[in-house]
Parts: C-alpha cells; structure tokens; sequence
C-alpha cells in the first residue's frame, strides 16, 4: 500500500530539498526572480506539462463537464446493462446507470479530497516543521516525536475503526461523519502530513543557518518575521512539491480504502466506490473496471509527472544545462 | 572603567565592552573564545578591530548584537549608549538591534534573502521597529536609502532580486539596512573582504561618510591594515581572544608597541618589498580550547622571556592613548627592541 509514507522516503525527499535548497547566485542568472525562472524551467519540461494539460482536462471534466453527461442517477430501466456505445461512453453499470456520470460525479469527490487532503497537509507539516527546525532543542525533539508517531500509526486499523465509529458529533459545530468525504479529508490529512514536517523542518534546519537570517536577526526582527519572510519562502519549492505529491497519494489511498471498505462509505460515489463492486464480475462488465481504473491511474501519474516537473524547476543543480 | 574608553575619556562612549567573555562547552573541554576582551567606540569615532582568524573579534561583535546562541555563554559588560545590554531578554534585545546598534556582515552573497526583491528588504528593516508605518512610506523611505548608499535609480533597481546585483551593490543594500533605523552603533564585520579591491576602496568610502553624516560609532572588524589606515581613527589588536593592544591608528604604525602588531604589520605585502618575498608569523595561534600559561603570544614571539611564561600580561599605557599588553613593551616602543 502507498499509504504510508515511509521512514526512507520521506528522509530522501528531505536530503534531496536540502541539497537543492541554495539557490547559486550567477552573473548569468536571468531577470526575474526565482519564480519566473522555475516557470520557464517547468515549461520546458515536456512530460510535466502533458500532465498538466491531462490535470485541466479531468478537472474541467468532472466538473464542468458534468453537467454535460447523462445523469448519474438516472436508471436506463428499458436497457440492460451493456458496455461503451454513444449513448454512454463508458457504458452503464450493473443497474443500468450512466457509468461516465458516475465516474465525473466520484471524480469531483475524490479531487476536493485529495485538493482538500494536501492543503491541510500542507499547513499542518509546514507549521510543525517550521517551529521544530527553527526552535530545535527539546521543541524539536517534542514535535519530531509526534510526527513520527502519526507516521507510524498503522493506517488501515485507524481507518477502520474511525469509519466504523461513524458520525461523531462536535458539540455545537455540528457533527463529523468520519465515512463521509469531509471526515475522510480530516482522517487522511492526520496521517499524510508527517512527510511534509520532515520536509519543512530539514529545510529550515538548514535555513536558519545562513547569513540572512542572522541579517534579519541583527536588524530586530522577530522570530515570527523570520520563520514567514526569510525561512518558508525559501523553500516553497519543496513545500509545492510535496503538496502535489500528497495529492496523488491521497487519490490512491483513498480508491484503496473505498475499495476495501474503509474510505468514503456509499451511496457517495469516489472513484474507489465506483471498483468496489465492479470487480467480481470483471469478466462480464470489463468497462465498470477499466475506465474508472484508467482514469485514476491517468490521474495519478499525471499528478507525479506535474510533481517531477516543479521539482526539477526548483532544483537549481538542474539549471546549469538549461 | 572609563580608562578603557582610551581618549575622550570623560564621554560615555556609544559602544563600551569590558571583560568579555564568550566561551563555548564542548563535550568536557571549556573553550575561551573570547577572554575579557575590553575597549569602547565614541559617537563619531571609527574604531578597527584587527585580528587573525579566531582571535575573536566576530565573536566579540556578535556578543555585542546579542547575537551569541547557546551553547556559547557571554560573560563581562557590553553597554550601549550607557545601557547595560547583557543579559537582557530576546524581546529587550530586538528594540535595540538595528535601532541602537546594527551589523553589516562579511560576506553580502548570503546576507540577503535570495528570494525577496531588495527594495522590499530594505523597507522590512523600516517596518520591523515601526509597525505603524505604512507600506507606501515604508517604501519610500527604503528608495531614499538606497539612493543614499548609491544604488540608483533606487526605485528601478528596488525591483531586482539579490542575485542581480554585483557584490559591491549587495553589500550597499546591506548598509542601506544597517542604517536605516539610524542606529548609534554601527558594527561591520569585514565589510569588504568578499568584494574585489576598487569597490573595497568604494563601499569603504561609503561608511566614512555615512559615519560623519550621522555621527555613528563605527566599530571595524578586519584584518587588512590598508582599511585600517584609511579609515580608523583607533586600533584595537585582538589575539586569543585577548586586546594585546590599542591606539590611534598613527601610533600604531608608528610605534606599535606589542611584538604580535609588528608581527602583523610586518606581514602586511608592500609593493616595493617583493624581492623579500612575504613574511609570515612563525607558527600558528594557539586552538581555543588550548590553555597557553602566560602571554598566548609567547610561543610565537621572537622576544619572548621566561616572565612571559609566568602570568598573562595586563594591559598597560605605553604612550598617550596607546596600551599594550607586554611586558617589553615600553622597550618596544621605544625603538630598543625589535622582534
């Protein structure tokens, strides 16, 4: 399972974004800060932008696009349930609903999810990684701890029970259904955002040492000032990056977890619902398996081309050839 | 106490360090790199502070910032504008850094965020101490410094990030931020070291005007002496972490008093000297952690006496204004010995 994120990798990721952190100054360095320069570097890179342009086009399909296919509900009751044609492009499903509508309707949950899982992530991780790289000491050891635990929380058993435990209720906030797709954000960002703290505290480990920010200290700025102004923007790069990464992850994570039953209970149709049921009968309705597989595999991969291409951009080791 | 201040004795100087201390644990070995270092800077004087690598003037300076992270320990008196500074808490320092006193640093490649554009730098240090100033003014403000460390037409190259600018123009910016809450104090730690030689002379120039425009006491840390002579009104020589001797900068190379600032003064190249080749110092400093009996100069000393072994020699007047700390030095000066 992708679930977890791993000791090695997330180390390897953090070795990697230290390394390239420095940005080598050169007389030769365009006009135009980092940002513009990593842009142009990620133009460059073919396989980045297909997979961007294939991002745009399931965003756009699930939805805008939508709105443009047959209803997802709507049983086809004069039809029985039958494979690709014009009417229904990706076939009907076992009671003869529209099979892309289904797969547009799921696409639109597992996406705010997975958008949703790495903005959480993402705050969580930089906000504990920061504080613990720049504070170090016993705020470091404290943080870093924790971290480690929820990375070595085991994901499956958690889920499980979270899922089965259900709708809890928030006192005046409401209540939380953990099977639902909001209470399946808040459970996946708990257990994605380890690698994003380890990222970010390697970082600014590493930051914290270098002569501007003791330049920022030596003019009186305070240590909030300089963990948001001198330490997190230089290294966006690594924080963009693993965000995107996250995003992929969580679209595997959570097909796997609907497909086992543990993610986004049903009738909420997500991608991983959509196999969940289609796959004992693999030989007779084949398109309920290949096309919803297919597009989150397509998905997924496009995520990881995107997320290969800002990590080259932001690698300034890579600029020297171009 | 005053007596450290040297001349203008009975001004209170803007920068006045005495016995200090910084040392450093390391596992079980206690290393002195600082080790009751004392001397002062009036407003309007610029005072150099010259020494070999680890003698510890940068660490003497950063304790001056409060810039000293554990596990260092500063111990001694640090007082600015007459302000007992050490010890004071993160926040108490934060009002008096960049606002009493400021540091420009070595090396200008990475004393700037690469990832903000300088104008932008330049108006945080305004913003930092003034919470209340807008960021139209703030901007404002920061064009007019640039323009007065000679980055012009400031609101043009406000726009460029670090990296576009040449390392002379950086350490302007550098400055422009160091002064822009018109600190009374201004220390440079090798300001010039990373540039080449024609914009050394310049970004030199620039703090002497800047020093007589806004009357900064301005503490000079090198090791060059063609910056001492063109710019320092006093010499403060450090050697492991010790002041072996202090005066104004034309006693100094006239009659140095102390065997390690001939030593120094000596090894200085000089064009019309180069069929002697260089002279170096015989041997090395000693490590920090290192415990030399007596004088630290000894073991390199050419002049060195069993006395010198004996106890650490203290600093004393040898002329008006001038101290060493050796005890030849009124032989010395006097032109009777000559290491």
């Amino acid at each position: 399972m992708s679930m977890r994120v791993g000791d090695e990798s997330g180390r390897a990721r953090a070795e990697s974004n230290d390394a390239g952190l420095a940005p080598t100054a050169t007389v030769r360095s365009p006009r135009g800060g980092e940002w513009r320069r990593a842009l142009r570097s990620f133009r460059r890179h073919t396989v980045a932008m297909i997979g961007l342009g294939f991002l745009v086009f399931i965003f756009l399909a699930c939805f805008v696009g939508v709105h443009f296919a047959p209803s997802p509900t709507e049983q086809a009751l004069l039809e029985p349930t039958h494979g690709p044609s014009w009417d229904h492009w990706f076939g009907t499903d076992e009671i003869s609903r529209d099979e892309l509508s289904r797969v547009l309707h799921g696409g639109q949950v597992t996406l705010k999810l997975a958008v949703g899982v790495a903005i959480l992530t993402t705050v969580i991780g930089v906000l504990i990684g920061a504080v613990a790289g720049f504070y170090r000491g016993w705020v470091d050891e404290l943080l870093m701890r924790f971290t480690d635990l929820w990375i070595a929380l085991p994901a499956l058993p958690f889920l499980a029970v979270a899922v089965s435990i259900g709708t809890v209720s928030l006192g005046p906030l409401g209540s939380l259904d953990l099977g639902g797709p909001l209470g399946m954000t808040l459970l996946l960002s708990l257990l994605l955002w380890g690698s994003i703290a380890r990222v970010v505290r390697g970082a600014t480990l590493s930051l914290r040492e270098r002569e501007f920010v003791d330049a920022a200290r030596a003019i009186g700025s305070t240590n909030r000032r300089i963990i948001w102004r001198h330490v997190l923007p230089n290294c966006l790069g690594p924080i963009i990056v693993n965000a995107t990464l996250v995003i992929a992850e969580a679209i595997l994570v959570e097909s796997t977890l609907s497909f086992l039953g543990f993610g986004i209970q049903p009738p909420t149709p997500t991608w991983g619902n959509l196999l969940t049921n289609s796959i004992s009968n693999i030989e007779d309705t084949w398109w309920l398996v290949v096309f919803p597989g297919a597009v989150i595999f397509l998905t997924v991969l496009a995520v990881n081309f995107v997320g290969d291409g800002l990590r080259d951009a932001f690698d300034p080791r890579r600029q020297v050839r171009a | 106490m005053n007596a450290a201040a040297g001349f203008g004795d009975d001004l209170q100087p803007a920068l006045q360090v005495t016995g200090l201390t910084v040392e450093f644990t390391l596992g079980r070995a206690v290393v002195r790199a600082v080790a009751g270092a004392s001397f002062s800077v009036q407003r309007g004087e610029t005072v150099a502070l010259v020494g070999e690598s680890g003698s510890g003037k940068t660490l003497s300076a950063l304790a001056a910032m409060g810039l000293v992270d554990p596990p260092g320990r500063v111990s001694g008196a640090v007082r600015i504008d007459g302000q007992a500074v050490l010890g004071l808490r993160e926040d108490e320092w934060r009002t008096l850094r960049g606002r009493k006193v400021a540091m420009v640093f070595q090396d200008p490649m990475t004393s700037l965020n690469p990832a903000h554009r300088i104008g932008r730098q330049v108006a945080e240090a305004i913003r930092v101490h003034d919470a209340g100033v807008s960021r139209r003014d703030a901007r404002d403000r920061a064009f007019a410094l640039l323009e007065r460390v000679g980055i012009a037409p400031a609101a043009a190259r406000a726009r460029d990030y670090p990296h576009q600018l040449s390392g002379g123009q950086r350490q302007r910016v550098m400055i422009a931020m160091a002064i822009a809450n018109q600190p009374d104090v201004l220390i440079a730690d090798e300001p010039t070291t990373a540039l080449d030689v024609t914009t050394q002379a310049q970004v030199l120039d620039l703090l002497r005007d800047l020093q007589r425009e806004m009357g900064l006491a301005l503490l000079l840390i090198t090791h060059d002496f063609g910056v001492v002579a063109g710019i320092a009104d006093r010499v403060v020589v450090m050697y492991a972490g010790r002041v072996v001797e202090e005066g104004p900068v034309d006693a100094i190379f006239a009659s140095a008093a102390h065997p390690y600032t001939r030593a120094l003064l000596a090894s200085v190249p000089t064009v019309g000297a180069a069929r002697g080749g260089l002279r170096a110092i015989v041997g090395a400093p000693p490590n920090p952690g290192e415990i030399v009996a007596g004088c630290a100069f000894a073991p390199r000393c050419p002049l060195a006496e069993d006395r010198c072994v004996a106890q650490v020699p203290e600093l004393r007047p040898v002329a008006e204004h001038q101290r060493a700390a050796c005890v030849l030095a009124d032989q010395i000066a006097a032109g009777r010995l000559s290491p």
